[in-house]
């Protein structure tokens, strides 16, 4: 056994024990962990959105049209980061002209174009009444866009309105399945490999889908929160409570998941566990902590702030200050599976240590790019389509 | 037949490879002569300003693949681990020169006195590329030189060529695919670099190539067996430990070698149905 750093033309990573030659360079990077995260991002925003236009809980009116937004922004990027990161991304509609069926990553370009579909045409119904006053009112190259988002159609009447709601209704029934396919697609494309031991189980479709919607309903918390600040307006105490509870709810499901999941690993003792657990000690150790300390910390707070009835500035700060560690809690868990996953050789006797490069396509500050882009792009969707309802208007 | 075809054709690549086939055998004990004689290979190989479109494109119009169903053998009683089959099958298939791209690797297990677990290395080890001098040469350090070994041995690994290759499943263009020969094949002006594959080969047999942004691997040099050669690593090869042939013939060295050792594949419980089959290998190879 020795640790060893290549000095090689691109990355290879140091390893320990045995590892087979080819896999001393990773072949999925940070792009591949930034890819799933976004993914989650829209299927929490999408089913916080459905949980008002769908089920009519009126407390998450104040952040049904911005989480369709949300999704929609972040279902813009998502794709960005696998395109990146493919050696031939001009042969990558050959996936959809030729798809090979067999493969789980066909089956994206369709999934995520469904949704992608779905998401524009709620979008269209949720805002037609904005779009029709904006297409009257402004001038311009504007009004022209706005004119040719109207697709036509200017009738605002109440029998208008209620045809607009019915449809809203029903996309956004049908998106919360399309967004749980979307994202247990994603945990399907490791699930389903049986050469990585770290990878292959039924659950991970269900994580991927669990831990994506409390990334979701955090991002969306935060999104509300700091687009609030900036309008200086105000944020509803009652919207904040409803997704605190949907955040506890579903935190609660995805830690005793998650936690089922590394339990059986080790209790099955299948060979190679020695290996395992190096692995975790080892390569994935800060990468856990984290993922445990941001899930459990924000655990506790949503506890607490249900439990107490907190309102006000404590609720909204403490519900800030567990968005972020939540989210941090799933960029860690999908660096965890997937960066993990190839740090354990399927040798099943050594171990990578991988550290992503900071620049170049496989690299820190591309992905971070993209992460930053979806969110540019979601002010530019906010401001070409204000989401915000009346009540919340700045003053 | 093969023979025969690269002696008339003797400044060809395949020509030369043939010869340096013959060349190893009777230098087998005499490693640096032959390794030296290697990197004239290499050299001559790229500076020939005759080399042919690589791999030759096309296909072999005498060539029916209905007719074939190829397999490889490993009989790791006979390997000596002198690593001349990984720095021909480099040349052969322009896999780039680094220590972590490989169609072709080999590994070896030593066992010491007193321990239950062996001791496993590749050409690619460190200490190995070190004892080599340089990562584009090929060898095994005497690191053991010292060392109460009580058993050791090299297991060459290449693709297994599976019954049901996991790599054809996720690929999803379709890139790589079965041949009815019974070779994994990957179309690298079809391959969108995604390296799904890569992850699914349980065996790390498959390689991201930076230059050509696509997945690489083994192909049993098909370029050459569909012309009635041997795969480059085979006729490299000085003691006979790689083992090439055609199931639909009985008398096939491979049917001769699967019916008088006891074969085993690796990692059988995948599923995956390897086409390649090892004498002499233990449970700690994986």
């Amino acid at each position: 056994m020795h640790t060893f750093m290549h000095v090689a033309p691109f990355i290879a990573s140091p390893f320990r024990g045995y590892v087979y030659p080819n896999e001393t360079v990773l072949p999925w990077g940070v792009l591949i962990v930034v890819y799933p995260y976004i993914t989650g991002l829209v299927a929490g925003a999408f089913i916080v959105s459905s949980l008002y236009h769908t089920f009519r809980i009126e407390r998450f009116k104040p952040v049904a049209r911005l989480a369709l937004l949300s999704a929609l922004a972040f279902l813009s990027f998502a794709p960005a980061a696998l395109l990146s990161h493919l050696g031939h991304p001009e042969r990558s509609f050959e996936a959809i002209w030729t798809a090979h069926w067999t493969s789980a990553f066909a089956a994206f370009a369709y999934v995520a174009g469904f949704y992608a579909i779905l998401l524009i045409l709620e979008i269209w119904f949720a805002f037609r009444v904005d779009i029709v006053a904006m297409a009257q009112t402004a001038r311009g190259s504007m009004g022209l866009l706005y004119r040719l988002m109207t697709l036509g159609s200017y009738d605002v009447s109440e029998r208008a309105l209620a045809y607009d709601r019915k449809w809203t209704k029903v996309l956004a029934a049908v998106g919360i399945a399309a967004a749980a396919g979307l994202h247990g697609y994603v945990g399907f494309v490791f699930g389903s490999l049986k050469a990585r031991e770290w990878w292959s189980s039924d659950l991970m479709p269900i994580i991927f889908i669990l831990s994506a919607v409390v990334s979701g309903v955090a991002v969306l918390v935060l999104i509300y929160v700091v687009s609030s600040k900036v309008r200086k307006a105000a944020i509803d105490e009652s919207c904040m409570t409803g997704l605190a509870q949907v955040l506890w709810g579903f935190l609660i499901v995805t830690m005793l998941v998650e936690a089922l999941e590394y339990v059986e690993m080790l209790y099955r003792r299948i060979e190679g566990i020695g290996m395992i657990e190096q692995l975790i000690a080892g390569p994935i150790r800060i990468g856990l902590a984290i993922q445990v300390l941001c899930s459990l910390i924000p655990f506790l707070i949503v506890t607490v702030l249900l439990a107490r009835n907190v309102r006000g500035r404590a609720l909204i700060g403490w519900m800030s200050i567990s968005s972020v560690l939540l989210m941090s809690a799933v960029l860690a868990m999908r660096w965890n599976v997937v960066i993990g996953g190839q740090e354990l050789s399927k040798t099943a006797k050594g171990l990578l240590t991988f550290t992503p490069p900071l620049w170049g396509r496989e690299g820190v500050v591309w992905a971070s790019t993209l992460l930053g882009g979806s969110f540019v792009f979601l002010w530019v969707l906010a401001r070409l389509l204000p989401p915000w309802e009346p009540a919340q208007m700045s003053e | 037949m093969s023979e025969d075809k690269s002696i008339k054709d003797p400044l060809g690549r395949r020509g030369f490879m043939s010869l340096l086939g013959k060349m190893c055998a009777t230098t087998a004990v005499c490693s640096s002569v032959a390794s030296v004689a290697l990197e004239g290979v290499a050299a001559v190989a790229k500076s020939t300003p005759a080399k042919a479109e690589f791999p030759p494109a096309g296909p072999v119009p005498e060539y029916d693949w209905t007719k074939h169903r190829w397999a490889f053998g490993v009989d790791t009683t006979r390997c000596i681990g002198c690593l001349r089959c990984v720095e021909a099958c480099k040349v052969e298939n322009d896999v780039p020169f680094n220590p972590h791209d490989f169609r072709t690797w080999v590994e070896r297990y030593v066992y010491l006195e007193g321990e239950d677990k062996p001791h496993i290395d590749s050409q690619s080890d460190p200490v190995n590329i070190a004892a080599a001098g340089s990562p584009h040469d090929y060898r095994f350090s005497d690191r053991y030189r010292n060392a109460k070994v009580t058993k050791a041995f090299f297991v060459p690994k290449l693709c297994n060529h599976c019954e049901n290759p996991p790599c054809v499943q996720v690929c999803p263009v379709g890139a790589t695919y079965k041949t009815p020969d019974g070779v994994v094949l990957i179309d690298k002006d079809y391959c969108i670099g995604c390296r799904y594959c890569v992850q699914a080969c349980p065996y790390g047999a498959r390689y991201f190539n930076e230059e050509t942004q696509t997945t690489d691997k083994c192909t049993w040099c098909y370029h050459r067996i569909t012309k009635g050669l041997k795969p480059a690593c085979v006729e490299v090869c000085p003691v006979k430990a790689r083992i090439f042939g055609d199931l639909n013939d009985p008398s096939s060295e491979i049917n001769e070698f699967i019916r008088s050792h006891r074969i085993s594949v690796l990692k059988p419980w995948t599923g995956n149905g390897p086409h390649v089959f090892y004498n002499g290998i233990d449970s700690e190879v994986t």
